[in-house]
């Protein structure tokens, strides 16, 4: 795949990129807390991994996801003998989701999100203003 | 020809179009982990494009690497309040020389229609 050539390209991949990022701390956040009867079972967080994108002949660099991951943290074990979902020992597992972690993501990827419009917005304004000359 | 009729401003407007290209990179890449800010020394790209030389050249050879203030874990340099100022800069700077690449533009229109 070629790098980015114009600016609106740059942009276009640092906005998608945090939002699968976005959706990812989502999906976290929509299962914390959920159980499963065994450790193989339970939700493992997952995360959106960045890689730069550099157009050598532009010199613009963007950004593209590299994929997504799923986080190797270990399930907690509780003992629930009387949960529907408990194994012959009478435990459970619930997802390891961090929710201060999740939200910290996201608030964190927002803000890029916004920032990178702003930038592309005065980037506009700007090449218009130069359109227009005459 | 263009060179002569703008003077400084034809070159100055293309480094800060180059230059906004690459601080607008430098903000889309801030969760890129080991992504290194980059900038374009905008005096020395001008110095250079003015020596005589290709503008492209010029501004390739001013590109510096961004000195973080607090480096982060995970290798990335780019610090936003940074990145917006430099981009708030630059973009007044091309406003101007906009600017004046109009004013330009105005008086020569007027020298043709004979005002």
């Amino acid at each position: 795949m070629s790098g980015p050539s114009t600016l609106f390209d740059v942009a276009r991949r640092g906005m998608s990129a945090q939002l699968v990022r976005m959706n990812a701390a989502a999906s976290n956040l929509a299962n914390a807390g959920t159980v499963a009867s065994s450790e193989a079972q339970a939700y493992r967080p997952i995360r959106a991994v960045f890689a730069e994108d550099l157009d050598r002949a532009s010199g613009l660099a963007s950004v593209k996801v590299q994929g997504v991951i799923r986080e190797s943290v270990a399930p907690i074990k509780s003992h629930d003998p009387t949960h529907p979902l408990a194994d012959a020992n009478g435990d459970v597992w619930t997802s390891p989701v961090d929710e201060n972690a999740e939200m910290v993501e996201m608030l964190e990827s927002s803000r890029q999100y916004q920032n990178m419009v702003e930038a592309l917005s005065t980037a506009k304004q700007l090449m218009i203003e130069t359109m227009r000359l005459k | 020809m263009s060179q002569s009729l703008f003077g400084i401003h034809a070159a100055a407007l293309e480094l800060r179009s180059q230059r906004m290209g690459m601080i607008a990179s430098n903000i889309a890449n801030a969760a890129t982990p080991n992504y290194k800010a980059r900038d374009i020394d905008f005096g020395a790209a001008l110095k250079a494009s003015e020596a005589g030389g290709d503008i492209d050249a010029a501004a390739a050879k001013s590109v510096l690497y961004r000195v973080p203030v607090m480096p982060s874990l995970d290798g990335n340099t780019v610090e936003l309040q940074n990145e917006q100022l430099a981009f708030s800069e630059n973009a007044v700077g091309y406003s101007a020389t906009l600017e004046f690449i109009r004013n330009r533009v105005d008086t020569v229109t007027r020298a043709i229609r004979g005002e």
